[in-house]
């Protein structure tokens, strides 16, 4: 009888080559792992090459998946498993798995030539040199020939079906039910019998295989987390940024308009909302990423809402029609996926180093809501508030989001978008001046200008890059008009923080010393790190900025009152730059540009380092 | 109506006007300021003055425009407008046209902004075939940036940029369209006002991307740039659908395909007005328009062809973009519907 044990958390990673399906492997493991009731977040791993050659490290695909009994913020650092579908998988992924680590190898693709191809001088499984950890390997490739031998499959087709039953095998291992893969299955395949019923078995057998082998010495459970009473869905943040982008236009009455250029990480918002057209979604795949911003805010102009999605180089390509937009005040909103830059950098890893462009990145005085999302189910939220900034102020917004949101997925709860508030475009359909003539740049409290779109009678009027006088919205060049204009549209964008959330602060003990910043994607760290540090007794505060200009009200105050103030970012200090710049605080950066999320293991032991230090000076 | 009638129109969707508007209708409230003697002058007036003749809803006219000289044309039209980037107006004009279908969408653009900086929006927009109706105002130079030359410009241009000439080879506005898969190009004068109208009317009548090539003379730097059209033996070829191709003071000159299959021009009278070559705009294979094109001489011009080159009718991108989008009318519906795709099959209840 093998021993359960129980976990409070798992840190699992499937890794093969690109072509072994462990990206649905993931997937199915995350689905039932939510059935069960855990918290999870999952980070996909894949290879910019989109067929690398077998076999090799370059063609490693991974999925971590992590999962708890309690709220997790993050994918994890270090895999506490690893299934390696070849040696290549174990190559790849070997050194980040914790030390004493479960690793199950497939070795059916350990040969010497496979072996070779990844420098491998000897066989690792049996040579020793993995024996600081616990390795289960078995030939998993011929257990699924043999499981689904009978059911006539050609033999490739037979090995495609050993993610199955890996699969099958971690269900039994962590306690997972089977049955809601069994009827995606049947569901996914139900016009290919053979090849469902021969899935079906291969899940089957490697559950089986772990119930009746004595390879192994324990299984685990992990209880459920206690999460609010809802329905759930797992998401990734490109599909939660392209749902509230939906969202944002349904509640405001306006069909939405997308723009796009082809680029990785943003691609996927694309793909989804092309696969929207029924709900009121036009996309447009234009030829560049000038043309699919310009044709996006030539849909504002018309009426509907113009959305572009890119990432850093084709935001720097927008730069100039940002700027008409700041000029002309239509809504518009820009999505910029982040990666690794500069230039073309790493397109499949992440990053936050946008951040100044996306505050700063125009000519002349430019100024622009910036929103960030903190996980990948808070796209949904951060896009749907661009929607209503952009048409509520009559502005681009930038929402930021990177490449870790964006194909990471968590756990959702699906929101009632009947209960989301209505957003009010307000067209103009009335003249507004006092001669019965329309002014296009009169304001109302919010300073956001009237808007009557073409079609509309007697509202006829002209808008473009050059200085607009103020009410009128004729040419000026007058210069003290100038600098009214430039003032108002600053008020204008400074105006937002009052109809947004005060800054707050996570301060449990209400006595720390150290105040933790972050904004976007560092949200998950940050606040796992933390946890940690307040485990181990200590005390820290932390702060996290979904809304990066304008920057929230009672910030400054809540900084001023920490004595240490610490920036974690996937970048060299920008935020900190700029709450340094604002506020005349004394920030620090905490700086980690990897390509990789903030490791939470490094971060919570570098804050109790600084904590200490904080202590020590008292 | 298109001129070859099997399709809608280019202003199928837009909306009537109730009353007939008059040429002050589309005036706007600001002083012109191009340079005394401007072509855009003539075209201005030629296009307030064509447009209550179309019969639509001025509140439903758009014009957008990129930057240059012609491109604060939108400014002086009490119409709808936007003067956009440089370069960008098939772009900005593009979303519009994808927008709304009961709009006419009006590009205006210059040599410099169509055919330099914006050659990839121009390019894409017609071979795409959007709805939009594009000005192009050739006056073979950069006139608001004072004086450099263009990519229309003939080679050997003697510019401020270029003291020692120009040595680039220039794009012929015509030629390049049709290599974009336009399915409406023409070209006309900024003086010639009864051509200018009768083109422009012929183009926003078309449904898809219409490209028009105006030219358009820039008196302070440029003046004269098509004064060879007025020389002796020289002159405007003009295309004329179903009738031979004739020009010259009294038409005694024309066109013919010779022996070794290439157009040259003849006198009339010895060869017999039989052999002259009958335009035919609405061919679809778009060789012979091209080859007409090619007429157009590359340096100084002294026979450049004008009228319509090209009008077939094929699918407008905004068309066809629009029968694949729907969108339920009723609000609650709208929401109910997002609602079940948001929620997605693979759910859990807590």
């Amino acid at each position: 009888m093998t021993d359960i044990t129980t976990l409070d958390h798992v840190v699992i990673r499937f890794a093969g080559d690109s072509g072994d399906g462990m990206q649905l492997t993931g997937n199915r493991f995350t689905h039932e792992t939510a059935v069960a009731g855990n918290d999870f977040s999952t980070l996909p791993n894949f290879p910019a090459e989109i067929r690398a050659p077998q076999g090799t490290v370059a063609g490693v695909s991974s999925f971590q998946l992590h999962f708890a009994d309690f709220d997790i913020r993050t994918p994890g650092d270090a895999p506490n498993v690893l299934v390696a579908m070849n040696p290549a998988a174990l190559r790849a992924n070997l050194g980040e798995l914790a030390k004493g680590g479960i690793i199950i190898a497939d070795t059916s693709d350990f040969t010497a030539r496979n072996l070779a191809k990844v420098g491998y001088a000897s066989d690792p499984l049996t040579d020793g040199s993995l024996d600081g950890y616990q390795v289960y390997a078995f030939d998993l490739t011929a257990q699924t020939i043999a499981a689904v031998a009978e059911l006539g499959l050609g033999r490739k087709d037979a090995v495609r079906t050993r993610n199955m039953y890996a699969l099958g095998l971690l269900n039994w291992m962590y306690s997972r039910p089977v049955e809601p893969t069994l009827e995606f299955l049947a569901h996914k395949f139900a016009k290919n019998p053979s090849v469902r019923d021969a899935n079906i078995a291969a899940v089957k057998a490697g559950h089986a295989f772990g119930e009746t082998t004595e390879l192994f010495a324990t299984r685990y459970q992990i209880a459920a987390a206690p999460v609010p009473p809802g329905t759930y869905r797992q998401i990734s943040g490109n599909r939660a940024l392209a749902y509230g982008l939906m969202a944002g236009a349904a509640k405001a009455g306006l069909p939405l308009f997308l723009g796009a250029y082809p680029i990785t990480p943003a691609s996927d918002v694309l793909h989804i909302l092309a696969n929207a057209k029924q709900h009121g979604v036009t996309t447009f795949q234009a030829e560049d990423e000038i043309a699919a911003i310009g044709a996006a805010l030539g849909a504002s102009f018309a009426g509907n809402l113009g959305v572009t999605v890119t990432s850093g180089p084709g935001m720097a390509l927008k730069s100039e029609t940002i700027g008409l937009a700041v000029m002309l005040e239509l809504p518009l909103i820009v999505v910029d996926v982040q990666r690794a830059g500069p230039s073309t950098g790493m397109p499949t890893k992440t990053e936050q180093a946008d951040l100044t462009q996306a505050l700063f990145g125009r000519h002349g005085e430019a100024p622009v809501p910036v929103i960030a999302a903190a996980s990948p189910a808070d796209c949904f939220e951060a896009a749907f508030e661009a929607a209503r900034i952009a048409i509520t102020y009559r502005t681009p917004v930038i929402v930021l989001t990177d490449g870790y949101l964006a194909n990471g997925a968590e756990p959702w709860r699906i929101p009632d978008l009947a209960s989301l508030p209505a957003i009010d475009p307000g067209f103009a359909t009335e003249p507004n001046g006092p001669d019965g003539g329309f002014l296009p740049y009169a304001r109302d409290a919010k300073l956001a200008r009237a808007w009557a779109i073409p079609g509309t009678p007697e509202l006829e009027h002209r808008v473009g890059g050059l200085e607009k006088a103020d009410g009128t919205g004729a040419i000026s060049y007058d210069p003290a008009n100038h600098e009214r204009m430039v003032g108002l549209r600053a008020a204008k964008v400074a105006g937002i923080a009052a109809d947004l959330p005060h800054a707050v602060v996570d301060d449990p003990t209400g006595d720390a010393r150290v105040l933790v910043v972050g904004w976007g994607s560092t949200y998950g760290p940050i606040t796992a790190a933390a946890r940690r540090v307040r485990l181990q007794g200590r005390a820290v505060a932390t702060l996290h900025l979904r809304q990066v200009n304008p920057l929230p009200t009672g910030l400054g105050e809540i900084l001023r009152s920490y004595e240490r103030i610490v920036v974690p970012e996937m970048n060299l200090g920008q935020l900190a730059m700029v709450l340094r710049a604002t506020y005349l605080v004394d920030a620090r950066s905490y700086s980690r540009v990897r390509g990789l999320p903030i490791s939470v293991g490094e971060l919570a032991a570098d804050l109790e380092t600084i904590i200490d230090e904080e202590l020590a000076k008292r | 109506m298109t001129m070859n009638g099997s399709n809608a129109g280019g202003l199928a969707g837009v909306p009537l006007a109730v009353t007939p508007l008059n040429r002050k209708d589309f005036t706007s409230d600001q002083e012109v300021r191009w340079c005394p003697g401007c072509g855009d002058y003539a075209v201005l007036a030629t296009f307030q003055g064509l447009m209550p003749q179309l019969g639509i809803k001025r509140e439903n006219t758009v014009i957008i425009s990129g930057i240059g000289c012609s491109s604060r044309f939108p400014y002086y039209v009490d119409s709808y407008g936007m003067h956009s980037i440089h370069g960008r107006a098939p772009a900005l004009a593009t979303g519009v046209a994808m927008a709304r279908d009961d709009l006419a969408v009006w590009v205006v653009t210059g040599d410099g902004d169509a055919l330099s900086i914006g050659g990839n929006h121009l390019i894409h927009a017609l071979r795409r075939n959007v709805n939009i109706t594009i000005m192009l105002f050739n006056n073979r130079i950069y006139g608001l940036t004072k004086g450099q030359y263009s990519p229309t410009s003939e080679q050997g241009k003697l510019t401020k940029s270029t003291p020692a000439g120009s040595v680039d080879t220039p794009f012929n506005p015509i030629s390049l369209a049709l290599g974009a898969e336009a399915s409406f190009v023409a070209r006309t004068v900024d003086s010639h006002r009864a051509h200018l109208t009768e083109v422009l009317t012929a183009a926003i009548s078309h449904r898809g991307s219409a490209l028009v090539e105006i030219y358009q003379n820039c008196p302070i730097f440029n003046d004269g740039a098509f004064d060879g059209l007025k020389g002796p033996d020289s002159g405007l070829i003009p295309l004329k659908h179903g009738e031979p191709i004739r020009f010259g003071a009294d038409g005694e000159l024309g066109i013919v395909r010779a022996a070794d299959g290439t157009l040259q021009t003849v006198r009339v009278d010895e060869v017999g007005l039989e052999r002259i070559l009958v335009h035919d705009a609405h061919r679809a294979d778009p060789s012979l328009a091209f080859e007409l094109s090619r007429l157009t001489d590359a340096g100084t011009i002294v026979n450049a062809p004008v009228g319509i080159f090209r009008d077939v009718d094929r699918p407008t991108y905004d068309d066809l973009a629009r029968a694949q989008v729907s969108m339920a009318a009723d609000s609650a519906q709208r929401l109910s519907e997002l609602q079940g795709l948001v929620t997605g099959a693979d759910t859990w209840t807590v």
